[in-house]
């Protein structure tokens, strides 16, 4: 139990001080106790670097993004509209975040409906600090080890961002394996498109199987996601195999952090 | 010498091309059953996606081995029309391999530039064929291949080899005919097949095969609008018109934003009389029946040459689920169609048959399997965006008939509730950061 003292952007506003960034939780970064952990990682190299960031807490709502995905476009515009009402009324103009799907929907999403801001996946923040010359990574435990990384969708194909993230894992000075299908043609953990919440449909194999048996082949000794859903999926999928043992599957910042012993 | 050949010339060439242009302004009226889509913006950016993706081929490269094979077929298809307009002008002056003269000696270059085209091309069929047939590779072998889907790639196979067969063997006849004079660099190799006949036996045998290749390619064209290879038209303004904008980046409903921004106007009267604009009738969310996608969606369907590319990089296809982009727009098409023969049979309004896309064509079970990940709209060569289709079904599933699997009910309950997918309440959002 340690507080990690992140303040709400309402409690900046009231001392009068606006931060550099948003963090954008997301629901998964804020209830998800794997994908709390990640959200931790990232709120220790922010404070660790220096970077001033507030989160919205309590006045953030889930963006929208698996209801529109589920085809309920009224519900995702409610939610939208809520969230750039709150955006909007702190005047928020940098948005970071470290789920693709809200990344994807704040940035492509909301601007038509009157949200515009610059938003960013953190391994597009981090990779920024890290050329500004604010974060210097150093390979830590991680050097010469053997990883593998997962292209979300919704940051990769989505958005055609692959070398952030993997400009932050050479940092790590890490065996980089890439899989068979990567980068754009990097195979779905298959909870995208709100499938994450419900059961999949009749088939002969889980897709998070069979993702997590790509990065396995690669023998891999840590499976890098930029994703919590991802990384659920993975965590499953290695749990499948019982490779878990073996087989760590950790986030982007979570490399980063632990690699600078935070 | 008789004018006749040259009137049935013309009368064939006519009808020929008639009858192509009402079937092609038949799909134009069936493609524009769509919504209209503005996708007019950026003509720089659409011209060069266009020369990238239809005219360079760049997607097909992907997979290099049927992206090599299909530039040389695509490469000969080009440049072999060239030697069709020769082919034209002697079938409608009377003239005999007009641009010989005109040419000169580059002329026997050109000709014999088309016929490494052409062999290269009939080796090429003859892998694909292979590939198909024997081979059998998974792609060309999904449920939705079988019957005409099957019987029309191999249908489009065995003309090329044919066409192909014909022009060399004109090539190869003309070269006995002029005693070596006219030889050109493979038709000259296969003419002592034919070098044991009479003149007047080589003559008919020349015309035979003039008659069959022109015949041919003008049959293959009436051909096309009927088959999955009308795609060597459509590549063009099907990448013209893709979408340009983020892969992530789903469509935003206006009608929906009117609504919200209504709900969330606290000064908006709920009891307020409806614009007069109002007695337009109400338009679905979403898409039922092919006519609710857009012309662009259509186009897509009359686009697709059925190779799936799409289906075989599908995480859900993959895993031996019902969802087949490729089916979506196989789907897409036979449903525009089935629309456009029933407008056509009933004066140009449809008559009501109880049919829809979703429901009659596309099952529930497959859209619902989709994970969004755009690997099937990545790897289509010409652009094709099925994912869209899906998510229009989606949104008439889960808006118009609320029939969206309980789980997601459940889940959109709970954002709506609570601001989650999960049944956590809102104050503790930032717990973590006590934790």
């Amino acid at each position: 139990m340690s507080t990690l003292h992140v303040p709400t952007l309402a409690q900046m506003t009231a001392e009068g001080k606006a931060p550099e960034v948003l963090f954008w939780v997301g629901c998964a970064g804020s209830f998800d106790d794997r994908a709390k952990k990640i959200t931790k990682a990232f709120a220790k190299i922010l404070q660790h670097v220096g970077v001033s960031f507030a989160v919205l807490g309590t006045e953030e709502g889930c963006t929208g993004d698996p209801a529109k995905r589920a085809g309920n476009e009224f519900l995702f515009q409610m939610q939208a509209m809520m969230n750039i009402q709150v955006l909007n009324g702190y005047e928020v103009k940098h948005i970071v975040t470290t789920c693709p799907h809200c990344f994807n929907t704040l940035k492509n999403e909301y601007p038509e409906l009157g949200g515009n801001y610059t938003v960013e996946h953190h391994s597009q923040f981090l990779n920024g600090l890290l050329k500004a010359g604010r974060l210097k990574i150093e390979g830590g435990q991680f050097r010469g080890k053997k990883i593998t990384f997962h292209d979300p969708c919704y940051l990769g194909r989505a958005n055609g961002e692959y070398e952030a993230p993997r400009e932050l894992l050479e940092k790590l000075d890490v065996e980089l394996r890439e899989m068979r299908r990567c980068k754009q043609n990097g195979l779905c953990c298959g909870a995208g498109g709100a499938q994450m919440f419900k059961e999949a449909e009749k088939g002969t194999a889980e897709i998070n199987h069979v993702r997590a048996d790509e990065a396995l082949e690669t023998k891999a000794e840590i499976v890098v996601a930029g994703c919590p859903f991802c990384n659920t999926m993975l965590t499953d999928g290695v749990k499948n195999r019982e490779k878990e043992a073996e087989v760590q599957v950790l986030d982007l910042a979570e490399m980063i952090a632990l690699a600078e012993e935070l | 010498m008789s004018i006749l050949p040259q009137l049935v010339f013309a009368a064939v060439l006519v009808a020929a091309i008639w009858r192509f242009s009402k079937k092609a302004r038949t799909i134009a009226r069936n493609i524009h059953l769509g919504k209209a889509q503005n996708r007019r913006d950026n003509p720089s950016a659409r011209r060069a996606n266009m020369l990238r993706v239809a005219f360079g081929q760049s997607k097909m490269q992907a997979r290099p081995v049927a992206g090599v094979l299909h530039f040389i077929v695509y490469t000969a298809f080009l440049i072999i029309n060239i030697e069709v307009l020769e082919i034209i002008v002697d079938g409608l002056f009377g003239t005999h391999r007009f641009f010989a003269p005109v040419l000169g000696s580059a002329y026997p270059f050109i000709i014999g530039f088309f016929e490494i085209l052409a062999v290269l091309t009939v080796v090429a069929v003859v892998i694909f064929w292979w590939r198909r047939n024997v081979a059998k590779l998974d792609r060309f072998h999904k449920p939705e291949m079988k019957g005409w889907a099957f019987t029309d790639a191999n249908n489009i196979l065995y003309i090329e080899v044919a066409l192909m067969f014909a022009l060399l063997n004109m090539n190869a006849v003309e070269s006995l005919l002029s005693g070596g004079h006219e030889a050109f660099i493979i038709s000259s190799r296969i003419a002592p097949l034919w070098s044991g006949l009479s003149e007047g036996a080589l003559h008919l045998l020349e015309r035979g095969f003039w008659w069959v290749h022109i015949v041919g390619i003008l049959a293959f064209l009436n051909y096309l609008p009927y088959s999955k290879h009308f795609h060597i038209i459509l590549a063009f303004p099907n990448t013209y018109y893709a979408n340009l904008k983020a892969k992530g980046q789903f469509e935003n409903n206006a009608a929906v934003t009117k609504e919200v921004a209504l709900m969330m106007d606290p000064n908006a009267d709920p009891f307020a009389a409806p614009d007069a604009d109002a007695e337009a009738p109400v338009e679905r969310f979403g898409a039922k029946d092919a006519t609710d996608l857009s012309w662009i969606n259509i186009m897509n369907a009359y686009t697709c040459t059925e190779c799936g590319r799409c289906t075989s990089e599908c995480p859900a296809n993959l895993t031996g689920k019902k969802l087949s982009p490729r089916k979506i727009m196989m789907d897409t098409r036979d449903r525009i169609e089935e629309i456009g023969q029933n407008m056509d049979a009933n004066g140009e309004t449809f008559k009501e048959d109880g049919k829809s896309l979703l429901g009659h064509y596309i099952t529930p079970e497959e859209i619902w399997a989709c994970t969004s990940c755009n690997a099937c709209v990545q790897a289509c060569p010409v652009d094709i965006d099925p994912l869209n289709i899906i998510m229009k079904l989606r949104n008439y599933a889960t808006m118009e008939e609320s029939s969206a699997p309980s789980e997601l009910n459940a889940m959109m309950t709970n954002v709506e509730n609570n601001g989650a997918p999960w049944p956590f309440s809102q104050m503790d959002r930032a717990n973590w950061t006590s934790e």
